[in-house]
């Protein structure tokens, strides 16, 4: 374990040492302030010329931290300003270089390739796990038969047999990219085939020009990844559908409330939406200037202020408003509908009509391959979201003293005002919990929308798609209606495009509640009918 | 009495809705009454969809038109502002516009942003004889008489862009993905024509349409995953529009497509739009403009400290259209001081030729179709939501109005100087009114 230790440092010390006391004279170094061309054959020199700190450079350089003075000298410079000259290493006392003269390096996305292939050359021997993974897809994408020799060392150092597989897949990219005899090259096709990601298909598709042998093992393996791929995608297809559905879900569980069990046709539903997402920008721009190291608890603590802010704003419409007007339908949405333009361009007003950026918190951001299908977090998170909130929904519906009143009052408001319940007062609170759960959708939304004045206009016809279709007063029908008109959106739209897809699910639509004018549960008893 | 204070109630509610829902309409107007001023309109949206781009270009003219009065106004008369709102609705451009020209009896018009907008006031200008000056890329296809277009077309945006993949980036497949209506449809035909003249054959180009505000990108962005697997370089040509845009990069950047794998070309994303992004994952994709707010100039210098000093926030970021708008108005300056006077018909005639300096260090100039000469800029997307300028046409392009990419379009010219004095001159018959026989 120690020799091997020691056999490490040694092959990762030994040439830098060697090369270490004419490293400046690098010429790959003077290239680093040149044009775009300069810039990259500056990377590709660096990256094979074993200088040392060229690592920390070439991050420096991705980072946009690479800077260089009037006489072409470079420095890294840190986000507070201080500076590290770039070949030695060494600091630099902030006097010792004129601020003015020091400009950025600019990279562009060709520079950006060689330098992702360069530092994956490099990080290989890293001593951290993720690193040399990483390393070991960068080599792979990069497909230069000049890391061979890395590649081999590397591979026979590697304990990890994981991180052994990935780099004997990049050692195959590498194989195909030279002039390998005929046989590598086979192995190299299998070794690749057997990888059967969407990188691994690229590598394959772009064989054409190989050798015929090897074009046609190339083939067959492509076909044989495409059948599997047609597969996952199915799978693929309904994971999207469910979590178009998620969001429709959360968007319509609100609607559900005031138009399902309530009956008022609430236009002004989307701008509680927007409300709950407006209140998530603010809490970050709090969090943002007065605690930035906490941003990642900027949501949670987001969801429950939206909930406030726009259970309190449907409160006020429902007393100020919506009371007047119960029993006349067209009133109310005439009014909504109205009321709807106020607040947007109350929000307007105060916050611009230009979009808000809400971040999203790292550990929102990303995504991982579970087999064949890419999940991003940010849906996976959702999904899980809307799942909570319903239940949560239901739970207050089902077993506090509130949810029984509100059932009761929906059901027969007479019989419940001579029980002793103040049904105005129910009225409001229900009104509000609808608002309020709207509001705490928009904290999702922000994730995934534009947080504009317009945010909520997106959301309220297909809020009222999914109630109606699911059947109106019915929690359960919400949910089924909304992964319904999910999934078969998402199935259309590869088949008929997004635009014709949308219109294919209307018309379905339309035709569903020709047949069953209730949606898919109706609610039975005599306070339907009545 | 309970049922009538409930009545009146409403009443009085239903009229304040009614107030509240015309409010848009009734626009403020900032003019005061006055027979020794030049009237000068700005038809911009400050209400609904569009708000979220027009809002700039109102207070962009306003600061020019007051700029213009400290140095003494235009004719020796003061130029007065007059801002109607027309509320991203289509039919109502046309009637403000209607209004503007005939009760306000504005000299000129700065206006509109979206195609449907331009071609729903069209026949207005033509019937009323005004002018009116459009700032916004553009598909093409079009050369009015009474409109000046200070946009890009097509051959001064979208052309340029693809070349500058194909040879810069070494690209081979194409994905053009576009919002559905005029501007991205007439543009991925015209580019679909010019890929196809370049030898790319019809299985490396994938064209794809959303709705307006689409927001679930995830099916698409797999598929053109997928698509960038075929083993050729593959790059993404974006028309996609105002707010579907926001979505569209973060499900990019959550599917972890980077711009050194598929890089997005964006024909509609600007400065304004960035604003509201996190531009992290978008480190590196392009966007393809005739100005950029990080143009290396001392007339944009300039431009940007008054624009800071102007709006009083000095993080306002500018853009292309607000150029266009700043070369328009002060084309028409020049082409009023030429002519002597505001009379619509003598200044149309004056406009042709005018040049003046762009804010990119060039000249632009006022050509017979009607369009003016742009420089046509690349630029990559860079952390601080600014574009780092990549790539920038040596001089000016002259616009082709109608595109030569296009079955129908490509016999016909514009000219508006006398004799011919047409916007769609058929080469071919030899006479004015299109491809019609």
């Amino acid at each position: 374990m120690l020799r091997a230790a020691l056999l490490l440092l040694l092959v990762l010390f030994g040439p830098l040492a060697a090369r270490a006391e004419d490293a400046p004279a690098n010429p790959g170094w003077s290239l680093l302030s040149g044009s775009y061309d300069d810039l990259r054959h500056g990377v590709e020199e660096l990256a094979t010329s074993g200088a040392p700190n060229v690592a920390t450079a070439l991050d420096a350089l991705m980072a946009g931290q690479l800077v260089v003075d009037g006489d072409s000298h470079l420095f890294i410079q840190a986000d507070d300003g201080s500076l590290v000259d770039a070949i030695t290493g060494a600091p630099v006392g902030g006097d010792a270089v004129d601020a003015d003269t020091l400009r950025p390096i600019r990279v562009n996305n060709a520079v950006r390739r060689a330098i992702e292939a360069a530092l994956g050359n490099l990080r290989l021997f890293s001593t951290d796990p993720a690193i040399r993974r990483a390393a070991a897809d960068a080599v792979f994408k990069a497909r230069d038969a000049a890391a061979l020799p890395a590649l081999d060392r590397a591979i026979a150092q590697e304990k990890d047999s994981s991180i052994r597989t990935a780099l004997q897949q990049a050692r195959a990219a590498a194989i195909l990219a030279g002039n390998a005899p005929e046989a590598d090259r086979l192995a190299a096709v299998a070794t690749i085939a057997a990888r059967g990601d969407i990188d691994a298909r690229s590598v394959l598709a772009s064989l054409g020009d190989q050798p015929a042998t090897v074009a046609t093992a190339a083939a067959t393996a492509l076909t044989s990844l495409d059948r599997i791929a047609q597969l996952w995608g199915v799978l693929q297809s309904v994971y999207y559908g469910v979590s178009l559905g998620s969001v429709l879900l959360l968007a319509a569980a609100g609607l559900a409330i005031t138009f399902g069990v309530m009956g008022v046709i609430n236009m002004a539903h989307g701008e509680m939406v927007m409300l709950g997402a407006y209140t998530t920008y603010v809490v970050q721009q709090f969090f943002r200037d007065h605690a930035p190291a906490l941003f990642g608890l900027s949501l949670p603590i987001a969801v429950p202020l939206a909930f406030i802010v726009a259970g309190a704003v449907g409160i006020a419409i429902e007393r100020g408003l919506i009371r007047f007007l119960y029993g006349r339908p067209l009133e109310t949405l005439l009014a909504t509908w109205g009321l709807s333009l106020i607040l947007q361009q109350f929000v307007r007003t105060i916050f611009g009509p230009s979009n808000r950026e809400v971040g999203t918190p790292d550990w929102m951001s990303g995504a991982f391959q579970l087999g064949g299908l890419t999940i991003t977090w940010n849906r996976l998170i959702i999904i899980l979201f809307a799942i909570v909130v319903l239940a949560a929904l239901m739970a207050v519906l089902r077993f506090t003293a509130l949810g029984l009143q509100m059932r009761a009052v929906t059901q027969n408001r007479r019989m419940a005002a001579s029980m002793g319940i103040r049904t105005p007062w129910i009225d409001a609170l229900t009104f509000g919990l609808g608002s309020g759960v709207a509001g705490i959708a928009g904290v999702a939304l922000s994730q995934i929308d534009n947080v504009s004045p317009n945010l909520g206009q997106g959301y309220i016809i297909d809020s009222f798609m999914v109630v109606v279709f699911g059947g109106v007063g019915n929690l359960w029908g919400t949910v089924l209606g909304a992964l319904t008109l999910g999934v078969v959106n998402k199935f259309l739209e590869p088949i008929a495009g997004a635009v014709l897809g949308k219109i294919a699910v209307l018309v379905l639509l339309i035709l569903f509640i020709q047949r069953r004018p209730r949606g898919m549960f109706p609610l039975r008893g005599r306070a339907v009918e009545s | 009495m309970a049922s009538l204070r409930k009545l009146l109630a409403g009443a009085t509610f239903a009229a304040g809705v009614a107030a509240a829902a015309l409010a848009p309409v009734v626009a403020p107007r900032t003019a005061l009454a006055a027979d020794d001023t030049i009237k000068v309109g700005i038809l911009h949206s400050l209400s609904g969809t569009m708000a979220i781009s027009e809002t700039t270009l109102k207070d962009v003219m306003l600061m020019l038109i007051e700029d213009q009065n400290k140095k003494g106004g235009l004719l020796g008369k003061k130029l007065e502002a007059v801002v109607v709102d027309p509320a991203s609705d289509w039919p109502l451009f046309a009637e403000k516009a209607r209004e503007l020209i005939s009760v306000d009896k504005v000299a000129a018009v700065f206006g509109c942003w979206t195609s449907v907008s331009r071609k729903s006031v069209l026949p207005v200008f033509e019937e009323l004889n005004s002018i009116l000056f459009y700032p916004v890329q553009y598909e093409g296809e079009e050369s009015s008489r009474n409109v000046f277009y200070t946009g890009a077309a097509p051959n001064q945006q979208a052309i340029p862009a693809v070349d500058y993949l194909a040879k810069e980036e070494g690209v081979k497949r194409w994905v053009l993905a576009g919002t559905d209506y005029v501007y991205p449809r007439t543009t991925n035909k015209i580019l679909e024509a010019y890929l196809k003249s370049k030898g790319v054959k019809d299985e490396d180009i994938l064209i794809n349409y959303t709705p307006f505000g689409h927001s679930d990108w995830q099916g698409i962005v797999s598929q053109i995953k997928k698509f960038g697997t075929a083993g050729k370089k593959t790059a993404v040509i974006s028309t996609i529009n105002g707010d579907a845009n926001v979505p569209f990069y973060k499900e990019l950047g959550n599917q972890g497509i980077k711009a050194t794998d598929i890089p997005v070309i964006a024909f509609s994303v600007g400065e304004e739009e960035l604003a509201g992004m996190d531009t992290k994952p978008l480190l590196g994709h392009l966007a393809a403009w005739n100005y950029f707010e990080s143009v290396k100039s001392p007339a944009n210098k300039a431009f940007i400290d008054r624009w800071h000093a102007y709006t009083k926030n000095a993080k306002r970021t500018t853009n292309d259209p607000m150029e266009a708008h700043v070369i328009g108005f002060n084309m028409w300056i020049k082409a009023v001081e030429k002519a002597g006077t505001t009379d619509p018909s003598k200044v149309i005639d004056a406009m042709i030729g005018v040049a003046v300096p762009n804010l990119s260090g060039g000249i632009a100039t006022m050509m017979p179709n009607h369009h003016i000469t742009k420089p046509v800029l690349i630029g990559e997307i860079e952390n601080n939501g600014q574009f780092n300028i990549v790539s920038q046409t040596p001089g000016t392009i002259v616009a082709q109005e109608w595109s030569p990419y296009l079955e129908g379009s490509r016999d016909l010219i514009a000219d508006w100087r006398a004799p011919m004095s047409c916007g769609n001159y058929n080469v071919k018959l030899g006479k004015c009114g299109g491809a019609s026989k």
